[in-house]
């Protein structure tokens, strides 16, 4: 089966500093891989890589058989390559209706339009109650962003990256700083995608990457140090030295 | 089924009127209002409500790519200047002085000058995105001045003799055709302008000025939105700047000033950013004080200005307009 979404020696650092070091990955539809790896292991630098934010010094991106390397970050969205931000980034001023109708009307080629109003378009208003219903949105969707609580800004985030309608997303941390009972909600939103769909999910809380993911890929110092089953992970002596550095060879120095 | 169909047509209706007003429909009214008020109680200053007219485009203008878009610019006078130029050299060069058609003229060349300065002033961002605006209005006063064949160099450009509009209302000596024509002017492009910022190429200039990247990360060009409200811009401004050749029949340097770029952000700070309104309001304030003051006192008038500038950043950071705006809307919330 050939990929739909590949990655090849892609290789990246600022000055002295390999942050992505001779990184390979490939994914089918229907994957669904969490990268994960201690602070600092290059995560987001790979995201940001891949998405189009960051140029590799080396390497290749594919998407679909199609070298995307030299693309840019627009180009690559509307191919279907989509990510959402670790820190989340939307616009202060405006409703999540607004984001979501904005995002649609993109996706469909139609957001230059210089006269009209989203409101006016029934199909967009549909599909946009449809997305802030499925994320429990739908009561907020007036408010302005700056007057919502985080675990709904992240929300929003993953709301937009549905809304773009993705054949490969790439989430960042989509429950960081989520409150626990908001996290069931991002879970579900999460269950509920596209299952042709290739997600690549970055978090570091390990019961979601369980439960979600049914491949890991680890990543420390810049390098993919495993990739396998969810099970096998926590076995991995080189996993277990990344995490805990000395700590995991504590028995044997002592 | 009766009941049904009436509940949705009221709910059309609804819908309508609340189009209408986002519209713009309240503020063409407002600008219809105010200028009969002007016309009938400064019957002998028409000249200077004519000039806040052609001004109000210039900072109307700068409103969409500043307030909308997030460019910081103090080169926007070469748009205005533009379409003065483009408009006052097809009068007196070529013989084209019917009115709209010298109009149009402004709008393309004050669009083609916010092509050139848009390609040049977006490459950059932050200080060095200011300092090429401040750059391309100094080329353009330079290239004015230089080109003096053209456009009468620091003489200025006369010889500009508009037709009667429609061929039938003469500009006359005490400037009633000018104001009423500037008015009609002013009016259909605030109103073109409010649907053009709440239409979705309206938001996604919003969104450049909130969050280029997450604009990108939805698979939009911030350049291409950021250089095609410029084009707009550049036609808005070039229209003033037609009306100003227009009404007062001469064009001269001072029209691609760095003085008046200047003046002009002052003015939209003063009005406030983003809504369309302010960038009038602070236009008219700017203006009116400008020539009580000046003739109370020409010395200290500027001070003046200065301080009413530092007193409302101080405390009214969005401008008139925008604060007032803001206090209305939290006092009616503190109701509901």
């Amino acid at each position: 089966m050939s990929a739909l979404f590949e990655v090849r020696n892609l290789r990246k650092s600022f000055g002295g500093l390999v942050v992505t070091n001779d990184v390979s990955l490939a994914m089918a539809p229907g994957d669904r891989v969490a990268l994960i790896g201690p602070n600092g292991a290059g995560k987001t630098t790979f995201v940001n890589l891949v998405a189009g934010n960051l140029r590799p010094d080396s390497g290749h991106v594919f998407l679909g058989g199609e070298d995307v390397t030299r693309l840019k970050a627009a180009k690559r969205v509307r191919r279907g390559l989509i990510r959402s931000f670790q820190v989340t980034r939307l616009f202060q001023d405006m409703t999540p209706e607004e984001h979501v109708a904005l995002a649609i009307l993109q996706r469909e080629r139609q957001a230059g339009k210089m006269f009209g109003h989203y409101s006016g378009k029934p199909e967009v208003m549909d599909e946009v109650r449809k997305i802030l219903d499925r994320l429990g949105l739908i009561e907020l969707s007036h408010l302005k962003v700056r007057e919502i609580a985080y675990g709904q800004q992240r929300l929003l985030e993953i709301a937009l990256a549905m809304a773009l309608r993705p054949r490969m997303l790439l989430l960042d941390e989509p429950a960081a700083g989520v409150p626990q009972s908001e996290t069931t909600r991002i879970e579900q939103a999460l269950n509920s995608l596209p299952p042709d769909l290739a997600v690549l999910m970055i978090d570091h809380d390990m019961d979601l990457v369980f439960r979600f993911a049914r491949r890991v890929v680890v990543l420390a110092a810049g390098t993919v140090i495993f990739d396998g089953s969810p099970k096998d992970v926590t076995q991995d002596q080189r996993v277990r030295e990344a995490y805990l550095g000395n700590y995991a060879n504590a028995g044997s120095t002592a | 089924m009766t009941v049904a169909s009436t509940d949705h047509s009221s709910a059309a209706n609804l819908s309508i009127a609340r189009r209408l007003a986002d519209g713009g429909l309240i503020g063409a009214l407002a600008i219809v209002v105010i200028g009969a008020i002007g016309y009938y109680l400064f019957p002998n200053n028409l000249a200077l409500l004519t000039r806040m007219t052609a001004i109000a485009l210039l900072v109307l203008s700068l409103d969409l790519v500043t307030g909308y878009c997030g460019v910081a610019t103090l080169g926007h006078a070469a748009l205005f200047g533009a379409g003065a130029y483009g408009a006052g050299i097809a009068a007196a060069h070529f013989g084209i002085s019917e009115p709209l058609t010298m109009t149009l003229v402004g709008a393309l060349t004050g669009s083609a000058a916010g092509l050139v300065s848009g390609v040049v002033i977006l490459r950059a961002h932050g200080l060095a995105q200011l300092v090429l605006s401040i750059a391309v209005i100094h080329l353009f006063h330079e290239a004015a001045n230089k080109a003096s064949a053209w456009t009468g160099g620091s003489d200025g450009l006369s010889g500009i003799m508009p037709e009667a509009v429609f061929g039938l209302f003469e500009f006359d000596l005490w400037g009633q055709t000018a104001y009423i024509y500037g008015l009609v002017l002013l009016t259909v492009v605030f109103v073109a302008l409010r649907i053009l910022v709440r239409s979705p190429f309206g938001m996604l200039a919003r969104g450049v000025r909130e969050d280029r990247i997450r604009i990108t990360a939805m698979g939009a060009s911030v350049n291409s939105v950021l250089l095609r409200m410029y084009v707009i811009s550049g036609a808005v401004a070039g229209i003033g700047g037609a009306l100003s050749a227009i009404s007062t029949q001469v064009v001269g340097l001072d029209s691609l000033s760095f003085t008046l770029s200047a003046e002009a952000l002052v003015m939209l700070v003063l009005g406030g950013t983003g809504s369309l309104y302010g960038a009038m309001i602070g236009t008219m304030v700017f203006m009116w004080f400008e020539d009580t003051l000046s003739a109370i006192n020409p010395f200290h008038w500027l001070t003046i200005i200065g301080a009413l500038l530092v007193a409302v950043v101080l405390f009214a950071p969005k401008g008139l307009y925008g604060s007032t705006a803001g206090f209305v809307s939290r006092l009616r919330r503190g109701r509901g």
